[in-house]
Order: C-alpha cells, then structure tokens, then sequence
C-alpha cells in the first residue's frame, strides 16, 4: 500500500474540540469594517465605505452557514475579516469558546491554522511557479513539518479531492482545468488539517457540471474530516443544496438568517423574498409574479438611515427611516427550535406578506 | 496502486487516468524556449562572440591599442596589418575596438548590476509594504525621475569628477529610479493576487511570502528590464566619454573612440563609424535578448 494512505481517519471526537457539541464553532459579534475613501487635497479622507456594519452570528460545529446577498454587500469581506486578511475596525471573532486576537484567547495564526478558506478565483489563487503539490505542500512545510512528510501528504490530499497524485501532483496550474485547480485549492485549504473551512464563491466561476461535482466532493470532505464550513454565494440554489442554515446580508448588514428551510419556505424580510423572486423558475404554471427589486443597492458609501433597505421596500414608512431594526424574532408566527429564524424588520406587515407568489 | 488512493468513488470523473506527463521545471522550460527561439540564438552567439574578442582581446589581436605612428595615421579598412584601418594617431582600429570594449562593457553592465540590486531590493519592498514606506522611497525616486537620465549622468559625473569608476557610480544613480518603479509596480500587482493572500491565510511569515511567492513572480520582469537597461546603459556611458566625463585618454573605449574620430569623419568616413557600429550591434543585443527572455518567461503564452 502506498504511504499516502497513512493519514489517520479522525476520531469522532476531535482533541482539539474544547467546547463541546453546543459551543459555536465560530461566534462573531458587531464586527464592523469600514474603509476609508481618500480624495482631493493631502489625500484627506472624504467618506468612509460601510463594508460591513456590526454584523452578528453564529456557526455550530459541523454545520454548513451559508451566506447569501447580491455583489459588494460585504460577504467577502466578511470572510477576508475572519480570516483577519483585513483588520476589523470593530468587533469581536470566537474561536470555539477562544477570542481571537484578544489576551488570554488564541492568535490570529492559531486560528489560522483551524480556519481555511477558498477564494473564488482558481486561477490566480494558485501560485503559477509552483507545482500543485507545491502549493499544497506549502502551508505545513512552513509549519515545519519536513519537506518529504509534506510532499508525501500533498499527495495523499490530491487523491482526497479526487485528482490522482501520479499525473497531477508535478503539473503547474495553468495545465488543470477550472475544476481540477478548484480542487487543488480545495486541497490546499485542508493541508493544514482545519476544522473550519471559508469557501468564498469557490464554486461561482465553475460549468454547472463540474460546479455539482465540487459541491458533491466539498459534502464527502465534510463529513469525513468533520469540518465545518461558512458557504458564501450569490447563488440561490447553491446555498439551498448546501446549506444548514442561511444568512442574507444586504449592504453590510444582516438582514435575515434561520434554517435553510425556514428561510427558502417563508423568507420573511421584504428584501429576502425579492431576492427569491429573482430566481426564475423553471415551472412556467407556477410563474412569480412577486415584483422584482428594481433599481441598484444604494450606494454603500452614504447608506440609508435606518432599515438600509427601504429605499428600495415597498412597505416603508416612516419608523424605517428613523430607527436600525434589530434583528429579532419575526413579529408573528414560530421560531423553529434552538435554530431561530432571525429578521431584521420593523413591520409586522412587511414580514407577513406572502412568501414567493405562484400564481 | 493508484486506484488506492482514489477513495471517494464519485469523484473519478475528473481523475480519469491520463499518461503521466512529465511536466519539467518553469526555468527548464524558459530555457528551452529560448533555444527555439532563433532571433534570441543568434543574437546571443553575437554577445559571446563580442564578449570573447574583448575579454580575450589579447587572443584576437597581437597588436597594443597604445602603440601608434605618424606614418600609420587614418588607413582606411583593409589596409594590410590593420584590417579595420587606423584611428588618429595611428594606432590600429581593431586592437582598440577589442580591448576598448572591455570598458564599454564594463560600464555598461556593472551599473545596471549595482541599480538591479539597490532598486529591486526597495522597489519590492515598497511595493509589498505599501503605505508611508512605500510612499516615500516612490516618491524620493520621483524626484531623481524629474531629470532626464543622461542629464542626471552628466550632472553626476560633474560633481564627482570624471574616471571610469565615476562614471559607472552615476549610472548606477540614474538606474535606481526606474528599476525601483517597476519591481515595485510587479510586486504591487503580485501582493494583491489570491495566491499570496491565501498564504497569509495559511498563517505564514512574510519574510517567507516574499520568498516563496513574491520573488519567484516578480524576479522574472525585473530581470527582462534591468536586461534592456544595459543596451542604454552602454549607449549613455559611451554619451558620458564622448563628453570627457567617463573614461580618460589614451584608454580605448568605444564612446571616446568615437568622439575623438570625429574629426576624421570626412577623411575616413567608415573607419571613424566603426566604433559606433559597435555601440549599436550591443546595445540592440541586449535589447532583442531582453524581448526574448520576456516572451520565453510568458508560462500562458505557448507550451
């Protein structure tokens, strides 16, 4: 048998879950980016861009969270913030029960090293000098394990993705296709055996074929190596198929999270259910008839006061404008279990409104 | 064996067994490239052969470029004993261009060397630092960048006196600046990519970023530059004797060759281009080598 089967199989019981079950995985609070706009005369700041602005949530151990919201409304940013790529303004991240950064928690490489993530872009997150299992091997080499023993487990991680280690392992990556080098990073992101793992629209760039094998390969590597994964997509659908629970972000906020079922059955925020309904359906006898969202987000640059959706809410009035809804239980009808349907909404009205319409 | 490592059954589709091909090295590959590479071949063969008559000037010629005569002064090309005919005082053009080219070329490649080090070195690290640091050295190199660059070299060369050691010390002067704006716009661009955040995710030093993926991108356009460097560089230090300020008489070097022939032009037109053809035939050397180490280094242009 080849030594690149020698990875052990993890225990039920993960040494490094200090927790338990019930701690979250990830607890993130009022983090808050806000990036400064510089311009005109010694390069004073003019305005700030309100990326992310006090988002709150949660990720239980070995669920999926899927983070759903048109482009520029902060999902990458929230991810490149976890990952501490970019420096919160504001906020606080746990780590299983350990503050980030924080005295007395871990460090940011600590964290690191159970948190991965996978950009988006294939291509240019590989490094175009280096062989697949290069990259893969890199992140542990620099850890310190020896270079054979990283090489050894680079391979062992490419069979893992599905690429055989014999024909992949000595190619660059601009000789894969978008799938196969998707997959290397797939690798990469596990090389360092993390119990998290970032997947920053790591499917949006694939054909739809192979968008479905790495979804179907992400879900093997789940349950095998017990990860816990935050999915961020703009793509309905995805986030249905993968996701335990979901949260919606508009313009840098939360505007509404709850179990994946909750959510896509009887979305509540006004903004929620336009987004669903610019999902076409393939039925032409149950046709939406729900209006569409016309017009772009406004500009996150001078954000709308108040509920930052109601420029474009067909429901606003007045309260909207004047107070930021915090995000609570929706104002009629049930919260499912330990996993609450959260809306950010000041009117009863506006959360009650028929789900999708099918005429 | 193989078929053990595929454990997940669903997901052979993409692993459908091809040969192994072998995939070589990124410099092995440059390399073999350039060797398909005709016009970079020949012109190489130039190079070294410029580079043998003058290194080796000794082996091509028996003659001594100090040694002349009254007798002998502006024979034309073909003259016997002194194939490439004779400068102004007498003494024999093709000795000279040989040993003379020592001086041109150390001049040449001596300063880019010197600036490729000085402003690779802050151009990376303006480039991946950023913010005031880099800020500042960019604009310290704006400054230089106001003046054009023979200018800057005579102005240099002015102040410092003239001499060959001089003269080489201000071109290396006139090419930091833009040897510091390209690696810095290379390692800008690099820094930004995924794969350098995706190690700074990976928890990995910086030192150890720049090394294992900054340099590696970076170094390949850097050097191609600092490449078509030298072909100015030979022609601005030959400007810099042509002036008086390089390199003293009687020492042979193709830029003072040039200049003190002038005089002979309408005596002996072709005898006193001679050294110019020479400035020319390198400088355009390293210039076509220059492109094509940058397409040879181009990984998505061909296979």
């Amino acid at each position: 048998m080849s030594a690149a089967l020698s990875r052990p199989i993890p225990a039920p019981v993960d040494p490094r879950d200090r927790g338990g079950p019930a701690q979250p995985m990830l607890l993130v609070e009022d983090l808050r980016k806000h990036f400064p706009v510089r311009g005109g005369m010694l390069n004073r700041q003019v305005a700030t861009v309100q990326a992310v602005d006090d988002v709150s949530f949660s990720v239980r151990k070995g669920e999926t969270l899927g983070i759903v919201g048109e482009s520029g409304c902060g999902k990458s940013t929230t991810a490149r913030l976890l990952m501490r790529l970019v420096a919160p303004d504001a906020g606080t991240v746990t780590f299983d029960g350990d503050m980030v950064g924080a005295p007395g928690g871990i460090t940011v490489n600590d964290m690191r090293r159970q948190m991965q993530m996978v950009f988006q872009d294939s291509y240019s997150s590989l490094n175009p000098r280096m062989t697949v299992a290069e990259s893969i091997a890199y992140a542990p080499r620099m850890h310190g394990l020896a270079a054979q023993q990283a090489y050894d487990r680079a391979e062992t991680l490419l069979g893992q993705v599905g690429l055989n280690p014999r024909t992949y392992a000595r190619r660059y990556p601009h000789e894969l296709s978008g799938g196969q080098r998707q997959r290397v990073n797939i690798a990469r992101a596990l090389a360092l055996e993390p119990r998290m793992v970032i997947l920053d629209e790591a499917v949006a760039a694939l054909d739809k074929s192979v968008e479905a094998q790495v979804l179907n390969l992400l879900g093997d590597l789940k349950a095998r190596f017990n990860l816990t994964y935050l999915f961020i997509s703009h793509d309905l659908n995805v986030v249905e198929y993968i996701s335990d629970r979901v949260l919606v972000m508009y313009l840098g906020r939360v505007v509404e999270t709850g179990p994946v079922e909750s959510i896509y059955s009887r979305p509540r925020h006004p903004y929620t259910r336009a987004l669903f309904a610019s999902k076409p359906t393939l039925d032409p006898d149950r046709r939406t008839t729900e209006m569409p969202l016309t017009g772009d987000p406004p500009n996150p640059i001078n954000p709308p006061s108040g509920c930052r959706f109601r420029t474009r809410c067909a429901f606003a009035q007045a309260i909207c404008a004047e107070k930021v809804p915090p995000l609570e239980e929706p104002l009629y009808g049930e919260g499912i279990g330990d996993s609450p349907h959260l809306v950010a909404c000041h009117l009863p009205e506006a959360q009650a409104a028929m789900g999708v319409h099918h005429a | 064996m193989s078929e053990a490592t595929f454990d997940l059954p669903n997901h052979r589709v993409a692993a459908a067994d091809q040969p192994a091909a072998p995939t070589q090295g990124y410099w092995k590959s440059v390399g073999q490239r350039l060797i398909r590479d005709p016009v970079t071949m020949v012109v190489t063969f130039v190079l070294l052969g410029i580079l043998f008559i003058t290194i080796g000037a000794p082996l091509v010629t028996s003659g001594d470029p100090y040694s002349g005569g009254i007798l002998t002064r502006l024979k034309p090309i073909g003259t016997p004993g002194h194939w490439l005919g004779t400068d102004e005082t007498g003494r024999d053009l093709w000795t000279r261009i040989c040993y003379g080219g020592r001086m041109s070329l150390l001049a040449a490649i001596v300063p880019v060397s010197i600036a490729l080090v000085i402003g690779g070195f802050l151009g990376v690290v303006a480039g991946f630092v950023g913010g005031r640091l880099g800020n500042l050295i960019m604009r310290v190199m704006d400054v230089f960048y106001a003046f054009p660059s023979i200018l800057l070299a005579i102005a240099i060369c002015g102040i410092l006196g003239n001499g060959l050691r001089n003269a080489i010390l201000a071109l290396s002067i006139v090419f930091i600046p833009p040897l510091v704006r390209v690696s810095e716009t290379v390692t800008a661009q690099a820094r930004q990519l995924d794969f350098v955040e995706a190690a700074r995710a990976s928890g990995t030093t910086t030192m150890q970023i720049i090394r294992y993926h900054v340099l590696a991108n970076v170094l390949g356009p850097i050097l191609v530059y600092a490449t078509s460097l030298i072909s100015v560089s030979i022609i601005i230090s030959a400007g810099l004797s042509f002036l008086g300020l390089g390199v003293t008489p009687p020492q042979p070097e193709w830029g003072l060759m040039l200049n003190s022939l002038r005089q002979a032009i309408y005596v002996q037109p072709y005898v006193a281009a001679l050294p110019g053809l020479m400035i020319f035939l390198t400088s355009m050397c390293f210039n076509l080598m220059s492109d094509g180490f940058r397409s040879a280094m181009d990984v998505r242009l061909n296979k």
